[in-house]
């Protein structure tokens, strides 16, 4: 099957591209055009391959088979460099930025500009980039260096860093997935300017939300194949799903079954040393899920840690079941039954280079060994129980988390912490990047922790989310509780209120 | 045993056949009886190496440390009389500390380990130096332990006792590496700290405790080697000996960024170097090329890996495009 309609000489076509691994076909015959100044929306579930076909086009993998089409040249292959002098950038869904260097020097790897006699003009630099993170809406200054930003900031990074390349086709894959609605906002805005600019855009997402609002045409991957696609007057929410998945998905939130019940762990006073300037008081209860909304910044993650053992807690006391309870390693608070399913998978959250089976295994090794050595059948029966209880999709699990797609890479993540026994478990961005399908498989698997008595706290930047799953939501600004929303409260309009401050 | 592993005996035993063709006093039982006992010796440290280069560290200090603790043995035994089973307990306890202290300084301070073991290269060499006065130390004439020297220089049915020592801590590794939660651990440390970290790891603790086998381990090669040479001179004893293990490891199939490589392959990377050694001497090589055949052979080896590894991953996706393209061609 093919998408090819409309109008016009395509400025873009990628054309039977198949591409192979051993043991996947990741794509296979997939034509896809694009035309000027149009906004190319491409979904699918995790694994559907539109990561891969996206970087076919950005030079990043060789395909297979099958030809590229940009302008009146054709290739077999394309390089990075032959992509970026097309006209083509890309915002990764793995971010890749150096840790080492400023902003500026990110955005103009490879590109530096340099002074006359040929040393890097720095000044230069953070002068053209001033302008550009304004655009996107980013409060972080060219001279700041990217291992200080939070992962939502390093996206920004990534947006403004293809911004500033002098692009036909701008390719997003996933941008949004860890950025709040205030930015998702500015870049929605950033996209419209690029259309009228006659720029394309392929925009990749599992928020649906975001597709409807900017796309112009949808094309749909599965397994690898061309689903379909949707004309701008078709797209809404449930024909997605169903181009995605083949069939319509029932009822996305489960409503509680039990009320909540007591305190599992309770902040008096928490000041933590990224936020010192302020405390935190909060009851988390069991059996219910707690949102904890804000923007970018607001220091969400960074409470969760500091509960965790990574990052002190100064000052104010935590008590858990009754007991004052202070983790000052992550094996502390594992073994007091607090878990912490980081947001970035790729640093934190796993081995990226270990299999499937070993990652889920790595937080409890205990229990699938005897007398210090670890039963490989004990660990893989474990491995494969998840992986059919979370649809990870992988034939073989003992094949390296680095070779899954980016959903079910997260779905490996959460994984390792729901084969043991929590007593509370903070989720920090627990669906970015996953598909709508394992969505709901995900939100049923917290919403049957809660039911089992579990405290749940989901951190979300993702506002469907955070109003359909949570059963009390509080917003963070700034390190500090700015406010806490019951069910009957819930709305975008409460929730932004309270983190952005003022009304 | 992994592929690369066994790739590398293929190579051991062709090397073997080559230089046994040249000259057949190879296979002479006191040429392998002698190999073997190097294999020993220098094998014991270079696992020890090979837990410090899976966490993605090196110890650069093993070398002096042979010097330092050797001196220490032979003084303790030989000049103070201390009955030679609480002079190896001594020992080796001076070793845990020196490994100790290497772990916590890169953990706890954060120190890089290429720096902290080249500074443990520099002092242990010279306390030990300054210690003797530049002077060899010795046994006293005539003095002899027949059970120390027994288990330290002695054969078995010809084998060298230090081989035997070998494969015993190999085995002993081997279990700890790749089958016990300690060596996952490792793996994952190696591979990715953070990660781990987040997952429970106590990853400071697993990273001094790699320092630390280390240097238990360098500490027990540093007795064998003072046995072996009866005397220890401080200012060239285990020179360069920190390379040897670091090349046994890389031979072996260790990535100096950490979380690679088995016990198997750096036993068998020793095997290798001190067979390069003994043909360098058997084909009558000028002795003073020791090193570059031996550097040589490693960058030929490491890139003949990576080469060989690249080919078969363009293998591997060449037939499954194949299968995809019967699968196409077929009527569905
Ligand atoms: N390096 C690799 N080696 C082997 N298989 C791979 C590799 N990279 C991707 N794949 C496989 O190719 C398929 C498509 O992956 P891709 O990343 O394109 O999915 P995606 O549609 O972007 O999913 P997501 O929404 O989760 O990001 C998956 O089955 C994945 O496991
Ligand atoms: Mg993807």
């Amino acid at each position: 099957m093919t998408a090819t309609t409309g109008t016009g000489q395509p400025l873009l076509a990628l054309e039977n591209i198949s591409k192979v691994y051993p043991g996947v076909i990741a794509l296979s015959d997939v034509t896809l055009r694009v035309h000027h100044g149009e906004v190319l929306a491409l979904i699918g579930e995790n694994g559907a391959g539109k990561s891969t076909l996206m970087k076919v086009l950005g030079g990043v993998i060789e395909p297979s088979s099958g030809t590229i089409t940009i302008g009146d040249r054709h290739y077999d292959r394309l390089s990075v460099l032959e992509s970026q002098a097309a006209g083509i950038a890309f915002v990764h869904q793995e971010l890749n930025v150096f840790d080492n260097l400023d902003v500026a020097g990110n955005m103009f790897m490879g590109r530096e500009i340099r002074t006359r006699l040929g040393f890097m003009d720095i000044e230069a630099m953070r002068k053209a980039a001033r302008p550009l993170l304004r655009r996107v809406g980013a409060s972080f200054k060219p001279e700041t260096l990217v291992a200080n930003l939070s992962l939502a900031e390093r996206q920004l990074l990534e947006i403004a860093k293809a911004l500033s390349i002098d692009a036909r086709v701008v390719i997003m894959d996933e941008p949004t997935s860890s950025l709040t609605l205030s930015e998702t906002q500015t870049l929605m805005k950033v996209i419209a300017d690029l259309k009228s600019d006659g720029i394309a855009v392929i925009y990749i997402s599992h928020r649906l939300g975001e597709v409807e609002q900017c796309a112009d045409r949808v094309v749909g991957l599965r397994d690898g194949h061309v689903a379909g696609e949707l004309a701008k007057h078709e797209i809404n929410h449930d024909a997605m799903i169903r181009l995605m998945i083949g069939r319509d998905l029932k009822a996305l939130y489960t409503p509680p079954s039990v009320a909540s019940g007591g305190t599992v762990l309770s902040l008096k006073g928490i000041k933590n040393a990224v936020n010192p300037q302020s405390r935190v008081n909060l009851d988390i209860r069991a059996g219910e899920i707690l949102g904890v909304a804000g923007l970018v910044g607001a220091g969400r993650t960074e409470l969760a840690e500091a509960i965790f053992g990574i990052g002190d807690i100064l000052e104010g006391e935590l008590t858990l079941a009754g007991k004052t309870f202070r983790a000052r390693t992550p094996r502390e608070a594992i073994d007091a039954g607090i878990y912490l399913v980081p947001e970035d998978r790729k640093r934190t959250g796993l081995v990226l280079e270990s299999s499937i089976c070993e990652n889920i295994s790595l937080a409890d090794l205990g229990t699938v060994s005897r007398y210090g050595l670890v039963s490989q059948k004990a660990q893989l029966r474990r491995a494969l129980a998840q992986r059919d209880r979370l649809g990870i999709k992988a034939n073989d699990v003992m094949r390296n988390a680095a070779e899954l797609s980016g959903g079910n890479q997260q779905k490996v993540v959460l994984g390792k912490w729901l084969s043991m026994n929590p007593k509370l478990i903070f989720f920090d961005e627990p669906t970015r990047g996953i598909d709508v399908g394992a969505k709901s498989e995900i939100y049923k698997l917290m919403r049957g922790l809660a039911d089992a008595g579990v405290g749940v706290v989901m951190i979300s930047s993702d506002m469907e989310e955070v109003i359909g799953v949570s059963d009390r939501i509080v917003v963070l600004r700034e390190g500090r509780l700015s406010g806490e929303l019951q069910r009957a409260q819930f709305s975008e309009h409460n929730v932004l209120k309270l983190a952005v401050g003022g009304n | 045993m992994q592929k690369k592993d066994m790739w590398l005996a293929v190579l051991i035993l062709v090397v073997g056949a080559i230089v046994y063709m040249r000259n057949p006093l190879f296979i002479s039982p006191i040429n392998l009886g002698n190999t073997a006992n190097l294999i020993g010796l220098f094998g014991l440290f270079a696992i020890g190496q090979a837990f410090v280069i899976m966490t993605g560290g090196i110890d650069l200090s093993v070398g002096s440390m042979i010097a330092l603790l050797g001196v220490l043995f032979v003084e303790l035994v030989g000049r103070f009389g201390v009955p030679w089973p609480l002079a190896i307990l001594i020992t080796v306890m001076a070793g845990t500390v020196m490994g100790l202290a290497h772990g916590l300084l890169v953990t706890k301070l954060k120190m890089q380990p290429f720096v902290v073991t080249l500074c443990g290269l520099l002092i242990y060499r010279g306390v030990a130096r300054g210690y003797t006065g530049e002077a060899t130390a010795g046994f006293p004439f005539g003095a002899s332990f027949p059970e120390l020297e027994w288990l330290t220089v002695g054969r078995s049915f010809g084998v060298p006792h230090s081989f035997i020592a070998l494969i015993i801590v190999g085995i002993i590794t081997w279990f700890v590496l790749h089958r016990s939660v300690f060596g996952r651990h490792l793996y994952a440390v190696g591979k990715n700290e953070d990660a781990a970290r987040y997952s429970g790891v106590r990853t400071g603790l697993v990273i001094t405790s790699a320092y630390v086998i280390c240097a238990v381990l360098t500490s027990i090669a540093a007795i064998y080697f003072a046995m072996f040479t009866k005397s220890v001179q401080p200012s060239s004893h285990g020179n360069f000996y920190e390379l040897y293990a670091i090349a046994a490891a890389v031979l072996g199939g260790f990535s100096l960024r950490g979380g690679e490589g088995s016990i198997i392959g750096v036993i068998l990377g020793a095997v290798l170097i001190q067979q390069l050694q003994n043909l360098v001497n058997l084909l009558g090589i000028p002795s003073s090329l020791n090193f570059a055949v031996m550097g040589g052979v490693i960058l030929a080896g490491v890139l003949a890996d990576q080469q060989f590894n690249r080919y078969r991953e363009r293998q591997r996706a060449a037939r499954a495009l194949d299968a995809l393209n019967r699968e196409a061609a077929a009527p569905s």
